[in-house]
């Protein structure tokens, strides 16, 4: 039995459809990456298979339960980590974790020492009994995957759990999800950082727009893409002329920015000089060349046309915010 | 379930003290400046038999203060929902309501920390309880009853707007319509179209019913009036409070 399974899954909210008729299956014991930029649809999909939000179309299942008709069972055996760690700053780390214990069913006894087995699992049991309003973002993000693992669930909910986290802080949760997954907790993870998804999942799929428009392991993703890339940065004022001697070469991929030129190379390495000797005889300055092997990114870029990371600082339509 | 909801509740607003203070120190103040004032009034034609115009005016300070601890229960409802605390209620296995019943337990607290609070004001300065012991417990547990019916239609505002200044925008609508209801006055000494709408306001009943046992002693039908207009406020906040969370869970 696959732990997540989604078919056709849709939300509109009004005329705005932000999640359209999605598929996808998650197996037990996986961490599945569900990387996409912001306003892609990605919370507005776990939104829904956590049972906070209806949807409008399709259906999905979670450890073998549908997300509408029997809500509450699924609610009894996911963990839920939100994209804004939902804490409540006037409680400690210990209230939370109590309270959460005893909303999950756990008897009281059994709810304190839970909590305290979860604060030192999470590094926090020096902190428990301060205020979370005193946490900096990296505790708070700790404290409230603990929260979300005191019941011990079978599939375990993270969205972008690390958006904002130094990269110390970040690491620190990597391990603690694989620690999670390694004690076979099914990690479905959303995130807009290529490394993430690189990083943790077995699988990733890739949503643009409220589609999935591509889903794999990251190296079959990968090698799907094929060739590699030369990422030229040139002065400026000859980039349109570079870009015209590259297209001779090879295929021109978008560009990052106004100075770099990118061009796909079949033989990696071995046409680097015939790039940089075509430059030179056209009389063009390169600053810095780099061989960028196919990344998330340019599966991204192949799949839609734009770069994930430009998307980051767009204007980020598509999904509204839920209220 | 509920029982630790409501503990957070309590916690909660003990801990925020910008929440607990209008509950007590607006009412407070308006209390000793009405009494100080107007305290003369009681001399005139038609107004209640009463010991002093603070015995009179102690249930128009618990009604103030209860009306507030009710728009303070749906602030931090609202501030629960702003900062996704819901989110992590809603995700959870337990009824839905419970996380509504919760909150209303915190705002009954407040309620009846609201009535302790005056009742003893009361006692300090000089009003006598008419009712004795029976009657200040009666006292207490209408405001506590009143607050939680009043809490139901915080929530759903809460639940509805999702947003803690719009709750926080009703304030001056809770003090019109506590001021046209016999709270601060006696209904038969308002000229009109005040006296017809205190005449008619649900409030009126229930200010007189914790009014009643302070000023004269527990009268059966004046409490019964004041228990089934508690009740239709119960009525109309759970109903509109359920259909506010279905709706809040419909759009996420």
């Amino acid at each position: 039995m696959a732990a997540i399974e989604v078919a056709a899954l849709e939300r509109a909210f009004g005329e705005v459809l932000a999640v359209q008729g999605i598929d996808l299956e998650v197996a037990e014991g996986e961490i599945y990456g569900f990387l996409g930029p912001n306003g892609a649809g990605k919370t507005t999909t776990v939104r829904m298979l956590t049972t906070l939000l209806l949807p409008t179309g399709g259906r999905a299942s979670v450890a073998g339960h549908d997300v509408v008709g029997e809500a509450r069972q699924v609610r009894a055996s996911i963990g839920v980590a939100l994209q804004e760690a939902a804490l409540d700053p006037l409680m400690t780390g210990r209230e939370l974790i109590r309270l959460q214990a005893t909303l999950q069913g756990l008897p009281p006894a059994a709810g304190r020492e839970r909590a305290d087995a979860l604060l030192e699992r999470v590094d926090l049991t020096g902190a428990a009994d301060r205020r979370v309003g005193t946490y900096s973002g990296g505790m708070k993000r700790r404290l409230d995957l603990a929260a979300a693992l005191v019941h011990e669930p079978s599939v375990l909910f993270l969205d972008e759990p690390t958006t904002g986290l130094d990269p110390v802080s970040r690491k620190t949760i990597w391990e603690e999800v694989r620690d999670l997954n390694d004690d076979g907790t099914t990690v479905f993870l959303t995130t807009q950082y290529l490394e993430e998804a690189d990083q943790l999942a077995d699988n990733v799929g890739i949503i643009d727009r409220g589609r999935i428009v591509a889903e794999g392991t990251p190296e079959s993703l990968k090698d799907e893409i094929g060739d590699p890339h030369v990422e030229l940065l040139i002065s400026e004022g000859e980039v349109a002329e570079a870009e015209r001697v590259c297209a001779e070469i090879g295929r021109l991929l978008p560009p990052k920015d106004g100075r770099r030129v990118l061009v796909e190379v079949e033989n990696g390495a071995a046409d680097i000089p015939r790039v940089v000797r075509a430059l030179d005889e056209a009389g063009i300055a390169v600053e810095s060349l780099e061989l960028v092997r196919p990344t998330l990114d340019d599966v991204f870029v192949d799949k839609t046309g734009h770069h994930l990371e430009k998307e980051e600082s767009g204007d980020g339509d598509g999904e509204p915010a839920p209220a | 379930m509920v029982r630790a909801l409501g503990a957070r509740s309590i916690r909660q607003t003990f801990r925020r003290p910008q929440l607990l203070a209008p509950i007590v120190i607006f009412p407070t103040l308006l209390l000793a400046v009405q009494t100080g004032g107007a305290g003369a009034s009681i001399e005139l034609p038609g107004f209640p038999p009463v010991q002093s115009f603070l015995q009179f005016m102690l249930a128009g300070a618990m009604m103030q203060s209860m009306m507030l601890a009710g728009n303070s229960g749906g602030i931090a409802f609202a501030v629960d929902i702003e900062m996704g605390f819901t989110d992590r209620l809603f995700a959870a296995p337990i009824p839905r309501f419970a996380i509504v019943l919760g909150r209303l337990a915190g705002t009954a607290a407040l309620g009846l920390f609201a009535s302790i609070w005056f009742l003893a004001i009361g006692l300090i300065f000089g009003a006598h309880i008419e009712g004795g012991i029976p009657g200040a417990l009666l006292a207490m547990a209408l405001v506590t009853a009143s607050a939680l019916a009043v809490g139901g239609i915080g929530a759903a505002i809460a639940l509805r707007t999702g947003s803690a200044s719009v709750v926080q925008g009703l304030f001056p609508l809770v003090l019109v319509v506590l001021f046209l209801s016999s709270a601060f006055f006696p209904q038969e000494l308002m000229i009109e179209p005040a006296k017809t709408i205190a005449e008619y306001n649900p409030l009126s009943f229930i200010v007189e019913g914790v009014r009643e046992p302070i000023i004269a002693g527990i009268d059966a039908a004046v409490t019964l009036e004041a228990v089934a207009a508690i009740a239709g406020i119960v009525v109309l906040g759970l109903v509109l409070s359920s259909r506010a969370l279905k709706h809040r869970l419909r759009v996420g």
